[in-house]
């Protein structure tokens, strides 16, 4: 069957869906509205966390960066699993102890202040918004490629979508359509990886592919991946290329900033009780586990498939799927010899990285540019985005399979949009409206505020996916290094010292805000000339600067709060009680 | 209010416990030690190199699994289970 038509098909499936689940499970009040009644069970919440979770960032686009990464990449996987780890042990059970609905409400009432909680509402607000603007690009992408509609007609599609079940169904909506999305998207990601690690490897595991003999080649993947690499001018895909304090403070603010995102840990609101919360972000890791460890494989198979398929082969013989990217813009080829033969190589292809394209053709029917041509041999341009999405049609698999990874790409942006949406929803109906400036509403006119700000919420995204920010890239290093440097130390704090106060959580928070905001911004923006490691403080990347943040943030809160009065003494009963699983 | 201070130190301990095995697996053998540990191959991969793509995250869930399971016992001990 045609392509287009079964994408139309297995994606249309998938949403009819997840707006099933959606009418079923009708949110009614704002407990439910909030945290799903908690009453969902641990691997319920494990697997939905999981889709909430792994954005379209985790789907479409980290296997490609890790492609051309090789080792460094790890700061990715290591980085955003290992943040569950200190989720798991350090903050999930003790908040579900506390027991309420949102990320600012625990910071508030630790700290008995309601700046403090405003300034959180704050810093989840943006580290929302810089998420979600991620998401609706990955929904523009898929649909622009694969079914063939405009870009602002594909984020309309999945503004609808998403405005049904997280408006109406809110958090308990959101949680059962977020299970079948998981299972949608695991499996949407297993398959091909399975297929291509077979016709690599022989081997049907992914896992154990990737360290494998090539068939019929005495040879493993990754030393023939090295070799290969090295013979067009490449450094080695198994060796690390940035320095080891980089690589330690990346991963770092990585492990912090998960362990701070609102969504995430909003999840562990909604079981039953402590120990489930404890369990669920067991499964919730098992789940992700399976498509992290994968990922890696994935990376290393497109690499070389890429490599193979495309170096040294003409122009007009390539396969349609080069063409097809080539034509939405995210591959260029620039044929610098004149041999109608493609040359990849070491190095960007055009000056100013990205193409820019005028409407001729050249003589061997490519999209010509109009960049600079750089200097080097390399004439090939890709988006590291595609390696994902064209990687079932780069190992030539059915077209059912492409249809799938549509479809699971699709799921995994939309679970996370939906999360993201329900965080900003609850953060201005109940933290700024019923507990700062209008205490006075009740439940029912909570729950349309809920509503209405979930659906204004909705509009923005859509804006910020039909209108890109030009920095939507530059600003992702910002989601988790706020994160890591506001979120993360006052909740860690809030439960493991009865001694910090609110004047240190307050001072702490913007001490760490502003110090890695104005690194972020003085090396993305003020002069990104100067955004090289001979100018980094120490040595550490804007995208690792959240680690020192964090610390900055501790020294402050800790300093402030022993010069200043102690929390008065219904703190203390409240942190011994968060301690205390019964 | 005296169990509850030994409950706490027994939380604490356990996550220190955990928290180191964790640190080991990720910044040690995935980043500081992980060149070290290149020199040394299981299949087709380098051991540093396993650590920082595969073995780290495989560590991260059975810490978690740990966790479950002591922290249960814990709290069977300590009589603090919930209904």
């Amino acid at each position: 069957m045609d392509l287009q038509v079964l994408t139309y098909l297995i994606a249309g499936a998938s949403f009819a869906l997840y707006i099933g689940i959606a009418l079923w499970s009708k949110a009614s009040s704002t407990n439910e509205f909030y945290i799903a009644g908690g009453g969902v069970h641990p691997v319920a919440n494990g697997m939905a966390t999981a889709a909430d979770w792994m954005s379209a960032a985790s789907f479409i686009s980290m296997a490609g960066i890790i492609s051309f990464m090789g080792k460094d990449g790890a700061v990715y996987l290591m980085g955003w699993t290992g943040g569950y780890v200190l989720l798991a042990l350090l903050l999930a059970p003790y908040l579900r102890k506390f027991g309420k609905y949102t990320v600012p409400d625990f910071i508030g009432d630790r700290y008995y202040s309601k700046i403090a909680r405003f300034v959180a509402v704050l810093c989840l607000i943006f580290v929302s918004f810089t998420y979600i603007a991620g998401q609706m690009r990955g929904v523009g992408i898929v649909f622009s490629r694969f079914l063939e509609v405009d870009i602002n007609t594909g984020v309309i599609v999945g503004m609808v979508i998403v405005f049904i079940y997280a408006v109406l169904g809110g958090m308990k909506g959101i949680t059962y359509t977020q299970v079948a999305q998981y299972c949608v998207l695991i499996f949407a990601y297993m398959v091909p990886a399975i297929f291509i690690s077979i016709l690599i490897t022989g081997n049907p595991i992914p896992q154990l592919g990737f360290g494998s003999k090539i068939l019929s080649e005495d040879i493993y993947l990754l030393d023939k991946l090295n070799l290969v690499l090295n013979d067009l001018g490449f450094n080695n895909y198994t060796e690390s290329v940035r320095s080891k304090i980089d690589v330690f403070c990346i991963t770092g603010a990585l492990m912090a900033g998960t362990a701070g995102l609102p969504h995430v840990i909003v999840r562990f609101f909604t079981v039953p009780r402590v120990r489930d919360a404890r369990t669920s972000a067991g499964w919730a890791l098992l789940f992700i586990a399976i498509l992290y460890t994968t990922a890696p494989a994935v990376s290393s198979f497109s690499r070389l498939n890429f490599i193979n398929t495309i170096h040294n082969s003409e122009y007009q013989t390539t396969p349609q799927w080069f063409k097809n990217w080539e034509n939405i813009g995210l591959i260029s080829w620039s044929d610098k010899n004149n041999d109608g033969i493609i040359q990849y190589g070491p190095g960007n292809a055009l000056e100013n990285t990205k193409p820019i394209f005028s409407n001729k053709r050249g003589e061997n029917g490519e999209r010509l540019v109009i960049n600079n041509l750089s200097k080097n041999k390399n004439e090939i341009y890709i988006d590291r985005d595609i390696m994902v999405l064209a990687n079932p049609e780069i190992a030539a698999l059915p077209n059912w399979v492409i249809a799938l990874v549509a479809a699971g790409a699709l799921a995994a942006a939309l679970s996370t949009a939906a999360g993201l949406l329900l965080v900003i929803s609850s953060a201005i109906s109940h933290d700024l409206l019923k507990k700062i400036f209008r205490p006075s509403i009740n439940d029912n006119q909570e729950l349309f505020f809920a509503r209405l700000s979930a659906a204004v919420a909705i509009a923005i995204a859509g804006i910020f996916g039909i209108y890109p920010p030009a920095f939507v890239a530059q600003v992702v290093a910002f989601a988790f290094g706020l994160a890591a440097s506001s979120i993360f130390p006052v909740l860690i704090m809030g439960i493991f010292s009865k001694r910090i106060n609110s004047a240190g959580a307050i001072i702490g928070m913007i001490s760490g805000l502003i110090f890695t905001l104005s690194y972020i911004i003085f090396f993305k923006f003020i002069s990104p000339e100067l955004n090289a490691s001979d100018y980094w403080l120490f040595g550490i990347s804007p995208e690792g600067i959240g680690v020192i943040g964090m610390l900055v943030n501790f020294f402050f809160a800790i300093i402030t709060s022993s010069i200043t009065k102690p929390p008065p003494e219904e703190i203390k009963t409240l942190v011994n009680k968060i301690r205390q699983p019964s | 209010m005296k169990t509850h201070i030994s409950y706490w130190n027994a939380n604490l301990m356990i996550v220190i416990f955990l928290l180191s095995i964790w640190f080991l697996s990720s910044f040690g053998a995935g980043i500081l030690f992980s060149d070290y540990l290149d020199n040394f191959q299981i299949g087709g991969f380098k051991l540093g190199f396993w650590f920082s793509q595969q073995g780290s995250i495989i560590s991260f869930v059975f810490i978690i699994v740990l966790y479950c399971f002591l922290m249960n016992k814990l709290d069977k001990k300590y009589d603090s289970e919930e209904d």
